[in-house]
């Protein structure tokens, strides 16, 4: 009977265990930025940390690296996924895109950014492919195409694994906004397919996935795992420097790590300002080229281009993981032979301790992280639905706020605050972080489902005399074994995938299968990133073939649940 | 015991506006039939009374069942059963355990599965137990529904609509059948519909809400 006290606070403890890392971090950020470090032997406030920032050579660049490919590839995947929606959607084409897109978005960012450079590399697969008989190169060429200087590598393969993610979102939105009718009303007023749905769709469906789309941005902004295996070197985005400046162990370089992440935390301010200003500006025009009423003549062009976009996005990824599968068993491979000479299996069983032990970090990390994550969801939605507790607008905002802050404006604060108060770094507190990011992806992934449940079964089953612990536990969770099966999936995905806080909570002691895998990047093993690439990979997906699995092996004789 | 089930003064709100009005006493039995056309409260009524009243919603009166004030109770201890117009059978579970999720509590597995077996033939549903609910034809989950409320023993029914999903001829059958089983365990009955055929049925009074005013002021 505790429980029933119990589910009322929920809310309220999940809102905490949500935000108060992500607190704690800005404000272990804010004071070292203004130079008060005891730790350190320093006090402030005074603004040494920025000027040594401002007197770093590198900075202009950075900076100007890290808006560039956040912007650049936010526009290019937004823009994929709307004309490709636009052009094809309710169609066979987008169906099978659809199929081939969704598993990809549990790929982890950093094992879809090695296979990448493995596809693009000089000696990646593609340059092998044409080689020597179309290229006539017969050793790599000398170009610098991963890791090039203008982070166009680092764009690509960030609008690869992006993409996914917002159509996605956008499926999800299409069945709220009347897609269908409206494109029905605008061919029968003779517009053409792309650009009646952008002058009546486009509008609604904007509005639903603007916050994932807000993430996007401020992700693509601030990554550190993906930008360190396709972003340049010299010099790095800011957060890759922010990162580089933590792990030093001059402990006054983390006064230069704080302003530099105060100043990422304003330029994602910055670019969302900037990007609603667009959204406005986009709105006008739009307004505008409505009022023009042209039916659209590029939108065979544009449909066509969008459809083999997306495609490639969905082949970079593909190809990418055979790649890194073809490496990890590779005897020796010379340029430019598409193929390796031999097949063997001394790569895995060389690396086989190391994996290993990196898989139970990580299960041991991301399982009951994702417990917890459950528990706290079903508890607020429950809440929700006995005692009206619904979040308001605002709070989701607050869901989605961990996602919206860079990671490197709080993480690096997260761990000097720790420092503070003499909180050892470690397996825990890399548990309790990952959580912040894990939360939101649980709960909006489960909360649609959740509050689609029929009400009047729970009226039933109360009539019945059921308890209301008894309806959920034996009614309402079994009837939505498969969302919530998808919802664990969905954060032990997030889990696996998480590179930057296991990295700097973890001080660096806590080795998972991400954490073990970047860093080999420095050192170009491609058998060994092979090997842990893949097992990134499945250690993500495993886990949705279960969420499928396990409900349709417990319901098969339950037709009434096959499509639940 | 059986006192019926009263309603005293019961009104229900929607943001300050009435949408009905009842005050009367159900007898153990008697079948109370309500009508009017969708959106005027019927269903909010009930849910008044089964003690799932949505947040948007306020009712304020008091229920009386047997004697007793069941207004502040919660839902699972007020002994009053309710069928919607989809059967609503638990998709998960089997016939059989559909029934002996309703059922009583107490009383050996095998008594309990004689119990099951036992409303099935009272039905006609013979040896269906281990069947997937899915696979039953409408009419079949409506007599499943009616029996699983039945094992739980209310101590009053209340149909929303019960009848609506059926087909013309099942319709018939399958309210004879409910009426049949209410009035064999001396239950009183509130049905709320919109069909005058069901009304009819039932044999009871009939109260008809909203039929000059449709947007729903109080009779």
């Amino acid at each position: 009977m505790t429980k029933h006290r119990f589910l009322p606070a929920l809310p309220l403890l999940t809102v905490l265990v949500m935000l108060g890392p992500v607190l704690a971090g800005l404000w272990g950020t804010v004071l070292p930025a203004f130079g008060h470090f005891p730790v350190a032997g320093l006090t402030g406030p005074n603004l040494s940390g920025f000027q040594s920032l401002l007197d770093w050579p590198g900075l202009p660049r950075s900076v100007l690296l890290s808006v560039f490919t956040g912007f650049a590839s936010t526009l290019i995947a937004l823009s994929i996924v709307m004309l490709v929606t636009a052009g094809w959607s309710g169609t066979k084409a987008f169906q099978t895109l659809e199929r081939l897109l969704s598993p990809l978005l549990s790929v982890p960012h950093a094992a879809a950014a090695f296979g990448l450079a493995f596809l693009i590399a000089p000696s990646g697969w593609l340059s092998r492919l044409f080689s020597p008989w179309l290229t006539g190169w017969d050793r790599p060429p000398d170009l610098l195409i991963v890791n090039d200087q203008w982070g166009l590598a680092m764009t690509t393969g960030l609008v690869v694994k992006e993409v996914p993610f917002l159509l996605l979102m956008t499926l999800a939105a299409l069945g709220q906004a009347e897609a269908a009718r409206s494109r029905t009303i605008a061919s029968a007023l003779g517009y053409g397919r792309v650009t009646g749905w952008l002058k009546t769709v486009f509008p609604r469906v904007y509005a639903q996935i603007r916050l994932p789309v807000y993430v996007v941005l401020a992700y693509a902004m601030s990554v550190v795992d993906v930008a360190v295996i396709l972003g340049p070197n010299t010099p790095s985005t800011l957060s890759v420097q922010i990162v580089r400046w933590m792990a030093d162990p001059d402990l006054a370089l983390r006064v230069q790590a704080a302003s530099a992440a105060l100043l990422q935390l304003s330029l994602v301010i910055g670019a969302l300002v900037i990007w609603r200003v667009g959204e406005r500006a986009i709105g006008w025009l739009g307004m505008m080229w409505i009022a023009k009423g042209n039916r659209g003549a590029l939108d065979t062009v544009a449909a066509g281009i969008s459809l083999a976009l997306a495609t490639a996005a969905a082949l970079a990824i593909f190809l990418g993981l055979l790649v890194l599968l073809v490496w990890s068993f590779a005897g020796f491979w010379g340029f430019p032979d598409a193929l390796p000479q031999s097949f063997t299996f001394k790569n895995w069983m060389r690396h086989s301790e190391g994996v290993l032990e990196a898989v139970g970090e990580t299960a041991a990390i991301a399982v009951p992280v994702t417990l917890a994550a459950l528990i706290l969801t079903i508890g607020c939605l429950e809440a929700e639905y006995r005692y009206g507790l619904r979040l308001s607008n605002r709070g989701i905002w607050l869901l989605y706020l961990p996602l919206l802050l860079p990671q490197t404006a709080f993480l690096p604060g997260l761990q000097t605050f720790m420092l503070t108060i003499g909180v050892d770094v470690g397996r825990v507190p890399v548990m309790a972080t990952h959580l912040v990011f894990v939360l939101p992806y649980v709960f909006l992934s489960l909360a649609d489902p959740f509050r689609a449940w029929d009400t009047r079964i729970g009226t039933i089953a109360s009539a019945l005399r059921a308890s209301p612990d008894g309806v959920l536990w034996r009614v309402r969770v079994p009837m939505l074994l498969r969302p919530i099966l998808t919802a664990a999936a969905v954060g032990l995905a997030v889990s696996v995938g998480q590179y930057l806080a296991t990295l700097l909570i973890g001080g660096g002691r806590v080795q998972t299968l991400t954490t073990e895998a970047v860093a080999l990047s420095s050192g170009g093993d491609r058998r060994a990133i092979g090997v842990y690439g893949l097992m990134q990979t499945s250690a993500a997906l495993l886990p949705f073939a279960l969420a499928l699995l396990i409900p349709a092996l417990a319901w098969r004789n339950r037709r009434g649940l096959r499509h639940a | 015991m059986h006192d019926g089930l009263e309603l005293k003064d019961v009104t229900i709100r929607k943001g300050g506006n009435v949408l009905l009005s009842l005050s009367r006493k159900i007898e153990p039995g008697e079948v109370l039939s309500i009508m009017g056309p969708s959106g005027i409260g019927k269903s909010t009524l009930l849910s008044f009374i089964t003690g799932t009243l949505a947040p948007a919603f306020e009712g304020e009166g008091r229920i009386v069942l047997d004697g007793n004030d069941i207004t502040e109770v919660r839902p699972d201890k007020r002994r009053v059963g309710i069928l919607f117009q989809d059967d609503l059978l638990f998709p998960h579970l089997s016939v059989g355990a559909n029934l002996a999720f309703g059922l009583a509590s107490g009383g050996s597995k095998a008594e309990r599965t004689a119990k099951i077996e036992e409303a099935l033939a009272e039905v006609g549903l013979e040896g269906y137990a281990n069947r997937d609910p899915a696979t039953l034809s409408g009419g079949q989950k409506a007599r499943v529904a009616l029996m699983r409320m039945l094992l739980s023993e209310p101590c009053a029914l209340l149909l929303d609509e019960a009848f609506s999903r059926l087909d013309a001829d099942r319709r018939a059958q399958v309210r004879s059948l409910v009426f049949a089983r209410a009035m064999d365990r001396n239950l009183p009955v509130l049905m709320v519909t919109h069909d005058a055929e069901d009304a009819k049925a039932a044999g009871g009074e009939v109260i008809t809400l909203g039929t000059s005013t449709p947007t729903g002021e109080a009779p």
